[in-house]
């Protein structure tokens, strides 16, 4: 009788192995100052460029909003790849699980129950501080009940979180319709604080907040790379899987609520970058990722911004523009999927 | 010494395991078998501290491993599931490299990459070391993780079905190099065994698990008998004598 253990002969090695890119190969590192470069080239330029009005006033007008720029880039994309990391899924971000919805919904919520007169009269940082912590709580509950208890597939995960975000936005406009006019304008001032106008306050506590998690992520960027590896492998390696995971949770729902309370929600913008930044840095290292991901986000924010004011005279939104691009790319990631 | 007491896994209403209370052999090859259902890796789960049991504990050396830190423990014991499903691209190396976390804390040392250099070795991964693990055959994937849990050095290394994907080439290999390790090393290598004469050809000591309770804990020679044999699976079974070694026929 003859076996056929053809499934098993085992082919020899490829001569011409197949890159995802074919570019010259670059290790890690030097992909990762190439692009730091065009980062810091691109905010130049965003700087530089046509200046009209004095030197001055160009320079902090423009510098205030850069500043929102990079803070924003800095908390998408680390958000994201964490959050991928963590959940071990490169398709799901919290935006499309509904997490910066629910972040809107409470801030409607507050206007609502404590009415404009009070929410205004709120300590910023104290209003602050009662928004992340009900974000941090209610974003918990929903990552406990759709990752942690059972192992859903994919496209029920994504297809649950499109219907959550739908939910939170629904009842937010609910709710904003419930409120007299003039509470809704302070609302809406609350929430669409754009790239234009920003609060300093806010610029403060986001600098400050990004700070303090900038240097526990550089502490544990290693652990992170066996996190990555599922739940059973990283336990097996010696990582305190529900600590780490809990804190790596509410650093991910923290950078969230901070970019959506700068410039509101942006679904797709940190899928696009992080999964940029897969591609681009040829690495598994959180160290060359996270720095990677910051670096495509700032280039494309920042750029994009560029564009707009120079070239379309602000014809379209940014947020448009960006969504329209990730929206495309999220579309592509799910059908290659799919094919695999 | 790994010891569990009274351990139990409810999922809701259903039992999973039912007090078991075992001794795990601080060398040597142990096989658990049984059928489908029996509770065979969960109890691999519980004992490793991948999953939470309902009730009881498991002790090593006398001290709960719950209560033990997680870094150490992971260099006392080292545990392979079966599906080990990684989302980044990793080359073959940079998995085994993950082997040494517990000692390098994500700064590998010389003395690491030796030890990766050896295991790699050991299990003829050579021309793979730099290939993508999504782009190799299920058995050299296999072996790559086995390679990973070798790299990690521990005293206890639990395997839930090493031989899947293999060919009967590589899976005989893999045997002997477990073998080696076992009694060279003094290691105690606990795994799951789907085929039993691959069972009876190398361990030590076999376990024979059945609707969530252990049934037998002996040597190869009492297991491998008929009788025995029948009671674990519910199925008419043949034990033969061949070359001195107990072979059973399942296949018809």
């Amino acid at each position: 009788m003859q076996v056929d253990n053809t499934a098993n002969i085992e082919l020899p090695e490829p001569i011409n192995k197949r890159r995802l890119l074919p570019i010259i190969k670059l290790t890690a590192n030097h992909r990762l100052c190439l692009a730091v470069l065009l980062a810091l080239a691109t905010c130049l330029l965003y700087m530089s460029w046509n200046v009209t009005a004095s030197w001055e006033f160009t320079l902090e007008f423009r510098g205030k909003k850069l500043l929102t720029f990079l803070i924003v880039a800095i908390a998408i994309s680390t958000a994201t790849l964490l959050f991928q990391t963590l959940s071990n899924n490169r398709i799901i971000t919290p935006a499309i699980i509904g997490f910066d919805s629910l972040y809107i919904l409470i801030q409607t919520a507050l206007v609502f129950f404590l009415g404009a007169m009070q929410y205004t009269q709120l300590n910023v940082y104290l209003k602050w501080g009662i928004e992340i912590s009900l974000l941090v709580l209610g974003a918990s509950f929903l990552f406990q009940c759709l990752f942690v208890k059972k192992r859903h597939s994919l496209y029920l995960l994504i297809l649950i979180g499109v219907v959550f975000g739908v939910l939170f936005h629904s009842l937010s406009a609910l709710l904003m319709r419930l409120i007299n006019p003039s509470e809704f304008t302070v609302l809406q001032d609350s929430l669409f604080a754009s790239f234009n106008a920003v609060d300093p306050h806010l610029l403060l506590i986001s600098t400050l907040v990004i700070g303090c998690i900038g240097i526990f992520v550089s502490k544990v960027h290693h652990q992170y790379d066996v996190l990555a590896l599922g739940e059973a492998m990283a336990i097996n390696l010696g990582i305190n899987h529900a600590r780490l995971s809990r804190v790596t949770l509410i650093i991910v729902i923290t950078l969230i609520g901070l970019s959506t309370s700068l410039v509101g929600p942006v679904t797709f913008f940190g899928l696009l970058v992080v999964n940029l930044a897969y591609i681009v840095s040829a690495s598994h290292l959180h160290r060359h990722l996270i720095p990677m991901a910051i670096c495509c986000a700032i280039i494309i924010l920042v750029g994009s911004d560029v564009l707009l004011q120079h070239f379309l005279h602000y014809n379209s939104k940014l947020s448009i523009i960006i969504e329209f691009v990730g929206g495309i790319f999220f579309l592509l990631l799910i059908l290659r999927n799919k094919i695999r | 010494m790994i010891q569990t007491q009274q351990l139990c896994l409810k999922y809701g209403t259903i039992e999973v395991l039912k007090d078991i209370n075992l001794t795990f052999k601080s060398a040597g090859i142990t096989s658990i078998i049984g059928p489908n259902g029996a509770g065979k890796s969960s109890l691999l789960s519980l004992v490793c501290r991948l999953q939470q049991p309902t009730s009881g504990t498991v002790t090593l050396n006398g001290e709960q491993i719950s209560r033990l830190k997680s870094p150490d423990l992971a260099r006392q014991l080292a545990v392979l599931r079966q599906e080990n499903h990684i989302v980044a691209r990793l080359t073959v190396e940079d998995l085994v490299c993950f082997g040494r976390f517990p000692y390098h804390q994500g700064r590998p040392k010389t003395a690491d990459m030796a030890k990766i250099d050896s295991v790699i070795d050991f299990l003829d991964l050579q021309p793979f070391r730099l290939r993508y693990i999504n782009e190799l055959s299920g058995g050299q994937r296999q072996r790559a993780f086995i390679a990973m849990v070798l790299a990690q050095d521990t005293q206890y290394l639990f395997l839930d079905e090493p031989l899947n994907n293999l060919d009967m080439k590589h899976s005989v290999n893999i045997m002997k190099r477990l073998q080696q390790a076992a009694q060279v090393m003094h290691k105690s290598i606990i795994m799951v065994m789907h085929d039993i004469n691959f069972a009876a050809c190398y361990s030590d000591e076999i376990i024979a698990m059945k609707q969530g309770r252990i049934i037998y804990q002996d040597c190869p020679q009492m297991i491998m008998q008929s009788q025995m044999l029948e009671n674990i699976y519910d199925m008419p079974l043949k034990v033969i004598e061949l070359e001195g070694r107990p072979l059973c026929l399942y296949y018809r």
